[in-house]
């Protein structure tokens, strides 16, 4: 039975039938009547954010941490101009999320209105799809068509802009089982032939490495427990991308840890080296091969994804298989099987004793302090103080971030949201909320430098508002780490505009809003700070003030392959030739 | 120029040299395809290929299936081998786009493009002209008596030959369409 209602109450309605629970936002003129709809019901929750930046980081922090679509509703002009860069950040890392935008009236449109932008313009290519719904009987069978898009194939942000009028007007309302047929139908199976291949290739490979991504986790928790079949059966080594940590767990016997620019030495020299190289829902992309010319010279190269583009998009393989990561892994486990669970133990053996002479290098270690705090030694210091507890780590951007990636242990997926592709300074805090507000009795922890916290730092008062318990682990070094890192490797250790300079004493900001503020600058009374973290009941700032000049090593200098990695300070002397300092 | 636009040579050792340095033979392609005629379906096409740095020689769109709401856009585009792949993979996945023919790949395929030109002469130039449209197959559309405007259907090369001979008998404007193309047989 349809009924007819209002293009504002269609939204609300739509929502509800599509399973939202929760919804991220700031009102504005021109979502008025969707914000009077809200008010007048109790089945979804809506969290008022501070900045429309906020609200879209959120939605990702809650999609990634659940694997349900985010969903954030903004105003037109301003509120949407705030949203693109959280949705380019989504479209870079294929977090599905759903963003409304008010828009000025029909009529208005191209006018010049009043906080008009021409908003599905420019979010075009910041959106896997959006629309301008211009009548209300076409409102909801876009908003059920948004979620399908968002969810489906490669998952990505969509947007919906709603014209004020649009709103008010009476429609029918379409039920999802109602709406015409979409065509947008992925193709989730993998051929034959080809998984057929790479099992062939996977019972004689001498030297062979899994290089998972973040498909693995957009799969769904199937994949990653047929990833761990697989890796368990074959006894081949796993490393990861930075998207991909936690879809085989980082206690397992087979992991070498995080690959890429800043990623382990086994890892790195074990996708040098390897023979057959099995992409499983990783893109190849420039922070994971270095110099692609010298990218793994002597492999074979499989491919799983189920974005096409990305198949040969940037490294040719050998064999491209196109599907979903889960029902590919099941077809491929199904005929590995089939076919006697063939591999070859004894080229395996001689690798992983390799590996093992890689991994005995040790390359995580640092020169550790009495007096000042390390980085590397917080992160092992918080590692150690929550394992086994239900938890949940976001990140800022920058040298934090790639500590984090490497000496924090993800046992699962979803439990570590990052923004990988876009490299968002700002995304960890909002997305600990969005976490936060997914799990509400679970430990989340940001793990932030202070630069990029700063640039979302108004979203502490959605937590204060919300209760939502997030702990802020800043790592202060009062530096942009990263840059400055890079300032001295590259530009003769001219440090410009690289440090933080009148930064706020953050136990006196976590006092204004609310919160507890904790300090430490003492590796001595670590443990107790973060227990003390730990133990309050409501959101932490914790500024942890560490030792400014830390690299973060191991490091792959631009346009230098795998096998060319710097381990230490003492390597790093006139390494990047002039080449290299045009990259990022 | 590399479609990137970055010097050659400035980045064999980048990161971003995303192009195979041994499949430098740069190829025309005529892609067909079938999108939803849907606001905004164009720019996005478009935006994709300026976005990412691909060519666009020729671009031709109007909806073929009213009923079904479907255009057709007809694209001519360059690139090696390899881009020309990545830009089918790119099209192929927007929600809009239904299909994506390499028309160029496919097999045989008959391409036409329409053409309007506008002569100005007198004279032994004005007669010339009417011979050579003659010889074309092109028609006169519109004449006064300084002037004519010349239709002609064609392939671009053939398009491109009349031209070549209008200009010194007094060419004044052009109007071309853009390439139309099917491929030949069922």
């Amino acid at each position: 039975m349809t009924k007819s209602m209002t293009g504002a109450r269609m939204v609300v309605q739509a929502l509800k039938d599509q399973g939202v629970e929760v919804v991220f936002g700031y009102p504005g003129g021109a979502v008025l009547p969707i914000y009077d709809e809200i008010f007048q019901q109790n089945d979804i929750r809506h969290i008022l954010v501070r900045h429309e930046q906020g609200a879209i980081h959120m939605a990702e922090g809650y999609a990634r941490s659940t694997g349900k679509v985010g969903v954030a509703l903004v105003t037109s002009g301003p509120g949407a101009t705030n949203a693109v860069t959280g949705l380019v950040d989504a479209l870079m890392d294929s977090i599905p999320i759903v963003v409304l935008t008010g828009q000025v009236p029909t009529f208005a449109i191209g006018t010049d209105a009043f906080q008009e932008a021409d908003t599905v313009g420019i979010t075009r290519p910041c959106t896997k799809m959006n629309w301008l719904v211009k009548d209300t009987a076409k409102l909801s069978e876009t908003i059920h068509k948004a979620f399908h898009v968002a969810r489906s194939g490669r998952p990505g942000p969509v947007l919906i802009d709603i014209p004020k009028d649009v709103q008010f007007a009476d429609a029918e309302y379409v039920p999802v089982e109602k709406i015409k047929p979409i065509h947008y139908q992925p193709k989730v199976k993998g051929d034959i032939d080809q998984i057929t291949r790479l099992v062939e290739m996977i019972e004689t490979a001498e030297r062979p490495v899994f290089y998972t991504g973040g498909g693995v986790i957009n799969s769904g928790p199937a994949a990653s427990q047929l990833l761990r079949e697989l890796a368990e059966a074959t006894g081949f080594p796993v490393t990861s991308t930075l998207m991909g940590l936690g879809a085989y767990p980082a206690s397992g016997k087979n992991w070498l840890g995080m690959l890429g620019m800043h990623g382990l030495y086994e890892a790195n020299l074990a996708m040098h080296g390897c023979d057959l190289m099995i992409n499983i829902g990783a893109r190849f992309d420039d922070r994971i091969t270095g110099r692609i010319k010298d990218f793994s010279p002597h492999s074979r190269k499989a491919h799983i994804d189920i974005d096409a583009s990305s198949i040969n998009k940037v490294v040719r393989v050998d064999v491209p298989i196109l599907g979903d990561v889960g029902h590919v892994l099941e077809d491929l486990l199904r005929i590995w099987k089939s076919r006697g669970r063939k591999v070859n133990k004894a080229g395996l053996a001689t690798w992983w004793k390799q590996i093992n002479e890689w991994r005995a290098v040790k390359c995580l270690t640092y020169n550790n302090s009495a007096t000042i705090i390390k980085p590397q030694y917080a992160l092992e210091r918080l590692e150690a103080l929550t394992k086994g507890m239900d938890r949940y780590i976001t990140t800022e951007v920058g040298q934090h971030q790639m500590w984090a990636a490497q000496f924090l242990g993800f046992e699962g997926p979803n439990r570590w949201m990052t923004s990988g592709g876009l490299g968002t300074m700002g995304y960890g805090l909002p997305a600990s909320i969005g976490v936060q507000i997914a799990h509400p009795d679970a430990l989340v922890i940001n793990v932030a430098g202070e630069a990029s916290w700063l640039m979302n730092m108004q979203e502490m008062g959605t937590a204060m508002q919300f209760r939502a318990p997030v702990k802020q682990f800043i790592l202060n070094n009062e530096r942009l780490g990263m840059v400055r890192q890079w300032q001295e490797l590259l530009h003769g250790e001219r440090y410009s505009q690289s440090w933080s300079e009148s930064l706020p004493d953050f136990v006196k900001l976590a006092e204004a809003f609310g919160c507890k503020g904790i300090k430490c600058s003492d590796p001595k009374d670590l443990d107790d700070a973060i227990m003390e973290m730990l133990r309050y009941d409501g959101p932490v700032i914790f500024d942890c003030l560490v030792e400014k000049h830390e690299n973060c090593f191991p490091m792959i200098p631009s346009g230098k392959p795998h096998n060319e990695m710097l381990l230490g300070d003492a390597d790093t002397q006139g390494v990047i030739e002039a080449k290299g300092a045009v990259l990022v | 120029m590399s479609p990137l636009n970055i010097k050659t040579g400035s980045t064999s050792h980048s990161a971003y040299d995303l192009r195979d340095p041994h499949a430098e033979v740069i190829e025309a392609h005529t892609l067909a395809v079938i999108v939803d005629n849907e606001a905004g379906v164009l720019a996005r096409v478009i935006g994709l290929f300026s976005g990412r740095g691909y060519n666009i020689d020729s671009l031709t769109v109007a909806e073929v299936d009213h009923t079904g709401h479907l255009s057709r856009i007809t694209i001519v585009t360059r690139g090696t081998p390899q881009v020309i792949a990545q830009i089918k993979a790119q099209l192929g996945r927007m929600v809009p786009v239904h299909d994506v023919h390499d028309l160029t790949e496919e097999g045989p395929s008959v391409q036409r493009e329409l053409a309007l030109f506008k002569v100005a002469g007198r004279g032994e130039h004005r007669i010339e002209a009417l011979r050579l449209a003659e010889i074309f197959r092109a028609h006169v559309v519109d004449s006064t008596l300084e002037s004519f405007v010349f239709e002609m259907t064609g392939t671009p090369e053939k398009i491109d030959s009349f031209a070549e001979l209008m200009r010194p008998l007094g060419l004044r404007e052009i109007a071309r369409t853009g390439v139309a193309a099917l491929s030949r047989g069922v």
